[in-house]
């Protein structure tokens, strides 16, 4: 009876392995993709396997963001790290500072010898990524920039003209009143309140977030995020709180849940909104630029990407890196680029991918997909606005949470919680410091 | 007298206990006494390298202010868990006592919700009060009143306490139950024959008869707001609005898997080791004695 089933199950493990996987190097690829975006990657990676005979990537969904990047974290501990690792941005200086657990990107590819030109990459997206001498350290995978959503019908329902022009803070806010006077109960949410109206806010206006080049010249950052520009800024959106203009939702993108319902008329969200907006709006809506201060610093500059980078861990064997290097070029070419950006409505990350987009005609049948891409590519970056790199900047992005809180329901002023963002960031940020001394 | 068996060697015994050592060993010593040697350090993420900083992390811990007032907030959270799921737990389960017929129903039903885990009560309490979908705000909304947890700190506070408690309501209600059918029905026949009411029966004999139970449940009450509620908190308010409902365990957590702090984590697990444990000395020493066996 035990040989019979021992037997058993021998056979039918041998008959479930693929004849020739035992020839194929096989790579291990985490992401923290679900629903709709997990399909799409599931259907690149199935591209990409059947593509060629030499390698087979098994990508496995780990959670969240955050979770997939404690999963990476504990894999590597336990020493059995993926060879492919999505860390969203936030976790860009984490991994930057653990050089012995990662494999730069630039020497993978110089190594594997597969097609890698650099130059290629859009410079906003790749800035993120980089060394401060150009060198490229993760693949920039998924990436997306805050812009605004307009509800056009709400804007109509309220007796204002849906055209109204909202380059500018300053035409926003005479339009939220309009709304309020109208009788909207919601003018303006937002999603990703720190990423969009603290981060890209300073980048837009060209000053700084942090000090250090917002921490790419060095881990001995700190935030400067208490700037008057910044505190302007939160002190008007506290009032627009307080007059129930702008309507807080959460601190993630809650807010897009009421915006695609259509009870909000403004909502400043990612670009990578767009699949959802478009399948679930009832209403007709226009992207518009992210709006700025006019003669605030130098508006408008360019914004930043928020979204996920392709890390490599080391501890592999050559082969299997080789392998690595193939996938990675392979998603940054043009065809697989141009499909994800227009699928997805993530920037293409390489200039090819979006100028074959635009040959498409694709911009032309859906209007409003390009403002990202222009908001983004329109100045060079400055040394305030090609990225952030803090440590524990989750953390950190949990504590401005916290004290925009306290601005929206009026137990602070702008200045107070934001000069208290300082405080306790810079302690955690001096805490990184010493962590990767 | 007391029975004891006395055992003639002592390789039996050693391997009678064995099973509690080890289990006890490999899931508490041990990484209990991990979390005391990482105190001691500030490590990066990847476990490459180490800074020894001896009680540099408490140091750092106790001198913010927003760590100590965590404290408060822990205090606050768990007397409210504790009371929201003790006396509805004793009301229900002394009504249900009385029920001649349909009792077996009636505890069912109130035993389910032990079943739903903390971070699916987390969800489901959410959603009804969720500030744009939730029944329970719509309704509130009806009546004028603007329920908000998003932003207002005393309302995010009652959720979390409420959705902790719920599910044990029922856990509480099964021992109240037990131990109110162990109450001698001679002695409440007496009481009644002397002319004691219901509720002068119950302050007077059946409560103080409860004592062995409302004790356990409170000690086992009390831990589990300290280190269970965590699922809740994480659904519902990710310890928001502000820090108005980040618990220790909750700070535990964020730091340590969100911040990747894993010094400042473990130094916090230390601290939770040692409040727990001078809690429960502390409920053995004073409230015990109150306890009639």
């Amino acid at each position: 009876m035990k040989k019979f089933v021992i037997g058993a199950i021998a056979a039918a493990t041998t008959a479930m392995s693929p004849i020739g996987a035992m020839a194929q190097t096989e790579i291990q690829f985490w992401h923290a993709f679900t629903g709709r975006l997990g399909e799409l990657v599931a259907a690149q990676v199935d591209q990409f396997n059947g593509s060629q005979s030499d390698y087979t990537v098994v990508a496995s969904h780990k959670g969240n963001y955050s979770e997939t990047l404690n999963a990476g974290i504990a894999a590597f501990r336990a020493g059995e790290q993926p060879h492919v690792l999505m860390v969203f941005e936030v976790g860009t200086a984490t991994m930057m500072a653990a050089g012995g657990a990662i494999k730069p990107v630039y020497e993978v590819m110089a190594e594997s010898g597969a097609a890698f030109d650099s130059d290629a990459y859009i410079g906003a997206v790749k800035g993120y990524y980089t060394t401060t001498d150009g060198q490229m350290l993760s693949l920039p995978f998924n990436s997306s920039t805050p812009v605004l959503w307009v509800n056009r019908d709400a804007m109509e329902a309220a007796g204002v003209d849906p055209d109204t022009d909202l380059s500018t803070w300053q035409n926003v806010d005479a339009v939220l009143e309009q709304l309020k006077a109208g009788g909207e109960d919601c003018p303006l949410v937002t999603a990703w309140q720190s990423w969009i109206h603290l981060e890209n806010f300073s980048a837009y206006h060209d000053v700084p977030f942090a000090t250090k080049d917002n921490g790419f010249a060095g881990l001995d950052t700190e935030l400067a995020l208490n700037g008057e520009a910044q505190v302007a800024h939160l002190t008007k959106m506290g009032e627009w709180a307080k007059d129930g203009e702008f309507i807080y939702t959460g601190r993630r993108n809650e807010g897009g849940a009421n915006f695609r319902a259509g009870e909000c008329a403004l909502f400043t969200e990612s670009s990578a909104g767009y699949a959802g907006i478009k399948a679930e709006a009832e209403f007709a809506f226009d992207v518009r630029p992210l709006p700025y201060w006019e003669g605030v610093g130098n508006a408008p500059q360019n914004t930043i990407i928020g979204g996920a980078s392709l890390w490599v861990m080391q501890g592999h064997e050559a082969e299997e890196y080789k392998g690595v290097g193939e996938f990675l070029s392979f998603l940054s070419s043009t065809p697989v680029q141009a499909q994800w950006h227009q699928d997805t409505g993530y920037l293409p990350i390489t200039v090819a991918a979006g100028d074959a987009t635009k040959e498409a005609g694709f911009y032309d049948e859906n209007p409003g997909t390009d403002v990202a891409v222009i908001q983004m590519t329109a100045k060079e970056p400055t040394a305030n606005s090609k990225g952030l790199r803090l440590g524990s900047f989750d953390q950190i992005r949990g504590i401005i949470d916290e004290e925009l809180e306290g601005i929206w329901a009026g137990d602070k002023t702008a200045q107070e919680a934001m000069d208290s963002a300082k405080e306790r960031g810079d302690a955690l940020l001096r805490r990184f410091e010493q962590a990767n001394k | 007298m007391e029975k004891r068996v006395t055992f003639r060697g002592w390789l039996l015994p050693l391997c009678l206990i064995a099973p509690q050592v080890i289990i006890s060993a490999v899931f508490f010593f041990y990484p209990a006494g991990q979390a005391i040697w990482q105190s001691l350090f500030i490590p990066d993420p990847f476990g490459l390298s180490m800074q020894y900083v001896g009680l540099g992390n408490f140091e750092y811990l106790l001198s913010d202010k927003f760590y100590r007032a965590s404290f408060v907030t822990t205090g606050v959270f768990s007397i409210l868990v504790t009371l929201v799921s003790m006396i509805p737990a004793l009301f229900l389960a002394v009504m249900a006592d009385r029920l001649i017929k349909g009792a077996g129903v009636y505890r069912t039903l109130l035993i389910w919700p032990y079943a739903v885990a903390p971070a699916v009560a987390g969800v489901l309490w959410l959603f009804m009060f969720n500030t744009r979908v939730g029944v329970v705000s719509w309704y509130l909304g009806n009546l004028g009143y603007d329920w908000n947890h998003v932003l207002n700190g005393n309302e995010a506070m009652g959720l979390v306490v409420v959705a902790s408690a719920w599910g044990r309501i029922s856990y509480n209600f099964l021992f109240f139950f037990a131990a109110l059918q162990a109450v001698p029905r001679s002695v409440i026949e007496a009481a009644a024959i002397d002319g004691a009411r219901f509720w002068r029966r119950f302050f007077t004999i059946v409560l103080p008869l409860l004592s062995p139970t409302t004790f356990f449940l409170l000690v086992v009450n009390v831990v589990y707001s300290f280190f269970e509620t965590f699922g809740v908190i994480h659904t519902i308010t990710s310890g928001g609005p502000q820090q108005s409902t980040t618990i220790l365990v909750y700070k535990v957590f964020a730091d340590g898997f969100v911040g990747q702090d894993l010094g400042s984590s473990s130094a916090q697990s230390v601290i939770l080791l040692i409040v727990v444990g001078l809690l429960t000395v502390l409920q053995f020493k004073f409230v015990e004695k109150r306890v009639h066996y």
